[in-house]
């Protein structure tokens, strides 16, 4: 058991309890000693509970429920400072405990699309102000005073009339008593006066984590539990036919061989596979090569990266493909043009490769089944279930655990199913069940391929007159396939006179899905780099073209309903900020610059990546990053955390060799030796430059990712004078 | 049949085959599970530990090849001075993102620190090459164990 998940039929307001006796997710201040774990609030017994989201116990200890997933992306640490900062406490009087997951309680719960921030800011913070305002109304009853005479600072109230004073923790047990405010109604504060938002904090679960204690999901361990594996299709499309488990019961530790036939959705739904289950993990996993599985593979045949890339380039001969944006006339622009530029772009599969593995505990006993997931999506989780199982909601507990990483693939819960499925095979039993890092790599939802054909018109005074795109993508000839669709509001759109986006779509067996900034981190890629080609033949450099290109300050509505705008004056800034913070384009001798610009996921960031080549080798010596976020960085710790993971995820996914390839459907990558990860020694030097803009704080688990992967091609072009137009990168020697 | 082992200076005794990796001896037959599995091949080092001293890939470890070997895990390295610094440096700079790694990141450290406390950058970079951070935290790992080994001025700590 985790220090701070709940246990079997404990009620939530025990849990609170339950969690501060334990001194679960104690707070911390940076530069402190290392701190006792069992801190103050070992000694409350009883926290008063003003809201879903805030309990105070008498000694004014707050303690502020996370809603939302952790995985590494802090909001864990970001969204209670929210809370704190408006309710008006020290942020050392703070414990954060980890909400189960409970939509009416709690509101939507999930981690993706760099949406905690903006979707989360007004409604934490008035839920932190809303808890004030009770403890407030409670010191002006106990005090007969009006409550407007009072005012809060570091979790105490203060009249000043009369020089009296009171902690928190004093009227909590009033507080409580009365009817929370409407929320909307609340009064916030003056950004100027914010004491906790725009600090830097140390994530609230590092001391646990730098201990090595037991937070993250495949950390779960439960009385009696075992451990499973669950063997699946070798190739993807593949069902499950026959399976001879007799072989695999007789193994060591092995205590259940469970077949199990999924509900034949191989997108959403649960996989056929064969589980073992077992005494301990490494004895289950070893019992996989006992196992007889017939499999029917017919579907998966022909599914191969060979033949998609034969397919994409049939459909970039045969035309334009489905027009899915068009502005003004791009084919008699091209034809009368002065200069034309045409260039190919091409990326592949890549997988999520979060450094801990997919897994899931649970156990099912008297109908009712209760899980510790480390889902992105726990939610949607339940909905899998009722789906896939045929369990009611109401029947599931669904325990939140951090997770190791999501990058997106813990949106999806095919490991959720998968071990709801094997407890309900075997009933009391709480079963862990872990994928092996192989499972991992071949049984991911992967960043999908693509294929891009340009081509741009320049009038005789070098300007872009026309622009078009032929994408080539997975999905069914109507829908693409989960995050394999494309962005018509993709820059230079709406800044160019003629323009066309078409799309051609190849069938496929392989599950896709979201990786961080999904779509962006391919379609950046490809068309700054191809904007950095048409710069080139326009005699000017990319910075300078989309400077021209963006033109005035303005606001563009997106074609898509409920997508951001695109704001060109913050777009403007940004790239006008790294320009100036890194000298462009000025390298040093022997080094060569390139540069790119994205808007994703509501932040607007320009990059600047500084290279040399020797031979077939590149070292990235620094990155420039200028980044909108807007008004606020909540917790500039974290915040620049997670730009220069982006940073070294982008150029991981450039430098390392990551693709993973396919032979009728069956995956050719299997661990880290052939999907590799950056490591420490390709690490460059980060620069980080905020631009502050009049806005609401949004999101950084995404937007920092996409430009850095052409601003690394566009500076190896600089280098070689050889365009990168297909990653991963592999330079030719010379 | 029986193995007796000595785990953060206690003698801890196991009845599995000798052929089981000690990274899954730790995790699931005895309950440390801050050691943590990566890849299982001995490429990723989230499972790093100190045998005898020496940082190993415990997914790598037989059981059976332990002998009277003595293992330190994530959960002792406190105990150590430099493991007290290394997770203090890496609290003053909140080093992590997801923090799966961190484990064998400051087990790699440790080693690291305790043959070599004053480590150049090269030296770092060399030493901590087989620890993966999916996260890419690798500028405050670096950092952190600067502080640790005291050569961090104080201004740039905060990356």
């Amino acid at each position: 058991m985790s220090r701070d998940s709940a246990g079997p039929g404990i009620d939530r307001r025990t849990v609170l309890k339950a969690s501060l006796l334990a001194g679960g997710g104690l707070a911390l201040e940076a530069l402190i000693p290392l701190p006792a774990l069992a801190g103050p609030a070992a000694r409350n017994a009883a926290p008063e509970e003003l809201s879903a989201f805030v309990s105070i116990a008498r000694d004014g200890t707050v303690t502020i429920v996370s809603k939302n997933p952790e995985i590494g992306q802090g909001v864990k640490t970001s969204l209670p400072m929210m809370v704190a900062d408006e309710l008006d406490c020290d942020w050392s009087q703070v414990r954060i405990t980890q909400a189960d997951v409970d939509p009416r309680r709690y509101g939507e719960q999930s981690a993706g699309g760099s949406t905690a921030t903006p979707k989360n800011w007004l409604p934490m913070r008035q839920t932190g102000a809303a808890a004030r305002a009770m403890l407030l109304q409670a010191a002006a009853a106990r005090w007969h005073v009006d409550a407007t005479e009072l005012s809060t600072a570091r979790g105490r109230i203060f009249h000043k009339a009369s020089g009296r004073s009171l902690g928190y923790g004093e009227v909590a047990s009033a507080a409580a008593r009365l009817a929370p405010p409407a929320l909307e109604s609340v009064a916030l504060k003056d950004p100027a006066q914010f004491a906790i938002i725009g600090q830097p904090r140390v994530g609230v679960d590092s001391a646990r984590i730098v201990r090595g204690q037991p937070i993250f999901g495949v950390d779960t361990r439960l009385p009696g539990m075992l451990y499973a594996v669950y063997e699946v299709a070798p190739a993807h499309g593949g069902r499950l036919l026959k399976a001879n488990i007799e072989a695999a019961q007789r193994c060591h530790g092995v205590r259940h061989v469970v077949p199990i036939l999924g509900n034949g959705n191989a997108d959403t739904g649960l996989a056929d596979g064969v589980a073992i289950v077992a005494s301990n993990w490494w004895l289950a996993n070893a019992a996989r090569s006992r196992l007889q599985v017939e499999w029917d593979l017919s579907a998966c045949k022909g599914h191969s990266s060979a033949a998609y890339q034969a397919q994409a380039e049939a459909a970039i001969a045969a035309g334009a493909g489905a027009e899915l944006r068009r502005d003004g006339d791009p084919d008699a622009q091209l034809a009368a043009a002065a200069r034309r530029v045409a260039a190919r772009y091409a990326y592949p599969f890549i997988a999520h490769a979060s450094m801990e593995p997919q897994n899931c505990t649970a156990r099912y006993r008297d109908g009712r089944l209760e899980i510790w997931a480390p889902s992105q999506t726990p939610q949607r989780g339940l909905e899998a279930l009722h789906a896939a199982l045929g369990i009611a909601p109401e029947a599931v507990t669904l325990h939140m655990r951090r997770a190791g990483g999501g990058f997106g693939r813990r949106l999806m819960n095919d490991y959720m199913l998968q071990v709801a499925a094997i407890a309900k095979a075997v009933p009391g039993v709480p079963i862990k069940l872990l994928w092996s890092r192989e499972d991992d790599i071949r049984r991911d939802y992967y960043r999908p391929a693509g294929w891009h054909s340009f081509e741009a018109a320049l009038g005789s005074g070098g300007e872009l007159v026309a622009f078009t795109d032929h994408f080539v993508t997975f999905g069914d000839g109507k829908t693409p396939a989960r995050a394999a669709g494309y962005n018509p509001a993709m820059p230079p759109a709406g800044l160019v006179p003629h323009l066309r986006y078409g799309q051609s779509m190849l069938p496929t067996v392989i599950t896709t899905g979201a990786l961080r900034a999904p779509g962006s981190n391919a379609l950046c890629f490809a068309s700054q780099s191809f904007l950095d080609e048409v710069a080139h033949a326009a005699g000017t450099d990319l910075p300078q073209l989309m400077l021209t290109l963006l033109g005035a300050r303005r606001e563009i509505p997106a074609p898509e309903e409920r997508a951001p705008v695109f704001d060109t004056g913050r777009a403007r800034d940004v790239i006008e900020k790294v320009v100036q913070v890194s000298g462009w384009p000025h390298a040093v001798p022997g080094r060569a610059r390139g540069f790119a610009f994205y808007f994703s996921h509501r932040g607007y960031f320009a990059e600047v990546v500084e290279a040399s080549v020797a031979g077939t080798a590149v070292t990235v010596h620094k990155v420039w990053v200028a980044g909108d976020v807007g008004s606020q960085i909540v917790n500039p710790m974290g915040a620049e955390n997670q730009v220069r993971g982006a940073v070294i995820d982008g150029l991981a996914q450039a430098l390392t060799g990551q693709a993973i390839e396919f032979v009728d459907g069956a995956v050719q990558q299997s661990n880290f030796h052939d999907f590799p990860l950056a490591r420490m020694p390709m690490t460059p030097e980060i620069d980080i430059a905020w631009v502050k803009s009049p806005h609401p704080p949004t999101g950084l688990g995404e937007p920092a990712l996409p430009p850095v992967i052409p601003a690394l091609t566009n500076a190896l072009f600089a280098a070689t004078g050889t365009r990168i137009r297909s990653l991963p990168v592999r330079l030719q020697s010379t | 049949m029986p193995y007796r082992l000595s785990v953060n200076g206690s003698l801890r005794q196991v009845d599995v085959p000798a052929e089981m990796p000690l990274l899954w001896v730790l995790r699931d037959e005895l309950g440390l599970v801050g050691t943590k599995f990566g890849c299982g091949k001995g490429v990723c080092g989230a499972c790093t530990v100190h045998i005898d001293g020496a940082a190993r890939r415990s997914c790598q470890v037989t059981l059976g090849s332990l002998g009277r070997a003595k293992v330190h895990t994530i959960e002792h390295i406190g105990t150590s001075a430099v493991g007290a610094r290394l997770q203090q440096a890496w609290l003053e700079i909140d080093v992590m993102q997801c923090g799966y790694c961190q484990a064998g990141q400051i087990m790699t450290a440790c080693a690291l620190l305790q043959r070599t406390p004053q480590p150049s950058v090269a030296q770092i970079r060399a030493a901590m090459a087989g620890n993966l951070c999916r996260c890419g935290c690798y500028n405050r790992i670096q950092s952190a164990i600067q502080i640790a080994a005291g050569m961090k001025e104080e201004s740039d700590r905060v990356a």
